[in-house]
């Protein structure tokens, strides 16, 4: 198929796996917000999840497609820029490039080595076990998962609240351009918008920014406590 | 006769004797210059001591010396045709400059676009991907009478601004990918905005972005650095526009 070959072609597919995940952001970070509301919010939203077991499953299957499609095609398409390009100017000046435009690839891998810690710290309880790993039989006063528990213990950890921010950090950068950048791909524009895309991919991103790491803050400083 | 205050500017230049030489900077001293030479007419300058001092002078590409040839493949101080909105190095002049400046001027680079030698470089790949699909077919009869294919005006304006394109080269030569998007958009939109265009439409999308990848163009990442670089002017949104016919093209 010449579609997932063609330039244009893999940057539609680039930019639509791209928006299922920032959709998938959006969505994580309103469910994760329930722990705003203490024990009782968290840990009933993350039992109304597992509840659900072949949507979950359909859901991990539907992201880990997205996923590899996006990881892979930002990977091909990285390296065949770098063989277009010869990158021997000896002075360049960028007019309109960003940080965040030119290291795309390096936010990316950086947020999917995140996904991975991510993933074995609070679902496959890999890391920090003595934290995770006994939250599937530390129930709380309704028989549910205490997640609200892990959760907490973990953020007071100092270092694991580095990460977390950090890899928000690189988030933001990668939507920051990324967002702007799938409406040009995509062609939804006209004159009146597409002034007012890069506007719109930094403060959303931004706002998640603020959002994600307003958790692992509010722990640490211990607003938010056991 | 009126009195110039002349400038003199040293010139880091790329000298390279052919395709496979590896080329180096050289540095020269640019003496006798006035605000009104424009920056081609300072190399000749230059040229012309080399010259009479029986060194070879430097090779750079030049037509028509008044911003629509696109020749004068050169990046100026890191930035394609000089950093100066909307001209060629052909229209930059040395008002822009100051007495004492050091200036970098080298070639395009990218792997599509090899140096021949010095500054020129071969840009026959913008014309294999006009080749590929950057026309339209049309009978070649009688001259039809006027207003007998009704254009609403804000579609010939519209495909006018995609025409400016004067395929120069800088797009691809400022873009971080070298990818050649702009220029292959400007075509694309340009045609698909006029009824002539229509026929040919989805084969021209999918071949002329086949082409520029079969060139050794990179692939479009919107940096946008094109649109700052040209010297024309030509808006981002002409990708967008492209991005959609490529769309549109897969139903067809």
């Amino acid at each position: 198929m010449e579609f997932f070959k063609n330039a244009v072609g893999r940057k539609i597919l680039m930019s639509i796996t791209g928006q299922l995940l920032i959709i998938f952001v959006i969505v994580h970070f309103i469910g994760n917000s329930s722990i705003f509301l203490g024990a009782d919010g968290i840990n009933a939203y993350a039992k109304h999840l597992h509840d659900l077991p072949p949507l979950v499953w359909i859901f991990r299957l539907v992201m880990l497609t997205g996923v590899a499609i996006h990881i892979i095609y930002g990977i091909q398409v990285t390296l065949e820029n770098n063989k277009a390009n010869t990158k021997s100017y000896a002075v360049q000046k960028h007019l309109k490039a960003t940080f965040a435009s030119k290291t795309m690839i390096w936010t990316g891998l950086l947020i999917a080595l995140f996904v991975l810690y991510h993933l074995a710290h609070f679902t496959l309880h890999i890391t920090n076990p003595e934290i995770s790993a006994g939250v599937a039989a530390n129930f709380d006063a309704l028989q549910r998962p205490d997640v609200f528990k892990m959760v907490v213990l973990s953020f007071q950890k100092g270092l694991i609240a580095v990460i977390y921010a950090a890899a928000m950090v690189m988030l933001f950068l990668h939507l920051s351009h990324g967002i702007q950048s799938f409406l040009q791909t995509m062609g939804w524009n006209n004159d009146k918008t597409r002034p007012c895309f890069g506007a719109v991919g930094k403060v959303v991103s931004g706002l998640l920014l603020v959002g994600y790491v307003s958790i692992p803050l509010v722990i640490i400083t211990g607003l938010l406590k056991l | 006769m009126s009195e110039h205050k002349t400038m003199t500017l040293t010139l880091n230049v790329w000298r390279q004797k052919g395709p496979n030489d590896p080329g180096k900077f050289e540095t020269y001293t640019a003496k006798g210059i006035t605000e009104h030479h424009s920056f081609l007419e300072m190399i000749d300058v230059v040229n012309e001591d080399l010259i009479k001092s029986g060194k070879e002078p430097i090779v750079f590409d030049h037509d028509c010396r008044e911003g629509i040839c696109g020749m004068c493949s050169q990046v100026i101080n890191g930035v394609p045709h000089g950093g100066q909105e909307r001209t060629t190095v052909c229209q930059l002049h040395m008002r822009k400059f100051k007495d004492g400046d050091t200036i970098f001027i080298e070639p395009w680079r990218a792997t599509a676009f090899p140096i021949i030698k010095d500054l020129v470089v071969d840009r026959s790949a913008y014309d294999t991907i006009i080749q590929a699909g950057g026309y339209t077919s049309c009978h070649t009869g009688g001259v039809p009478d006027g207003n007998t294919l009704p254009i609403p005006k804000q579609d010939a304006d519209y495909a006018m601004d995609a025409a400016e394109c004067i395929g120069c080269g800088a797009c691809a030569a400022a873009c971080p990918n070298s990818s050649a998007m702009l220029f292959t958009s400007a075509k694309v939109a340009q045609l698909a905005a006029l009824p002539q265009g229509q026929v040919e439409a989805a084969a021209r999308v999918k071949n002329m972005v086949e082409t520029m990848q079969a060139c050794g163009f990179g692939n479009c990442s919107n940096h946008y650095e094109c649109q700052a670089a040209c010297p024309k002017g030509i808006d981002v949104k002409f990708i967008a526009r492209l991005n959609r016919e490529y769309l549109k093209a897969q139903f067809k």
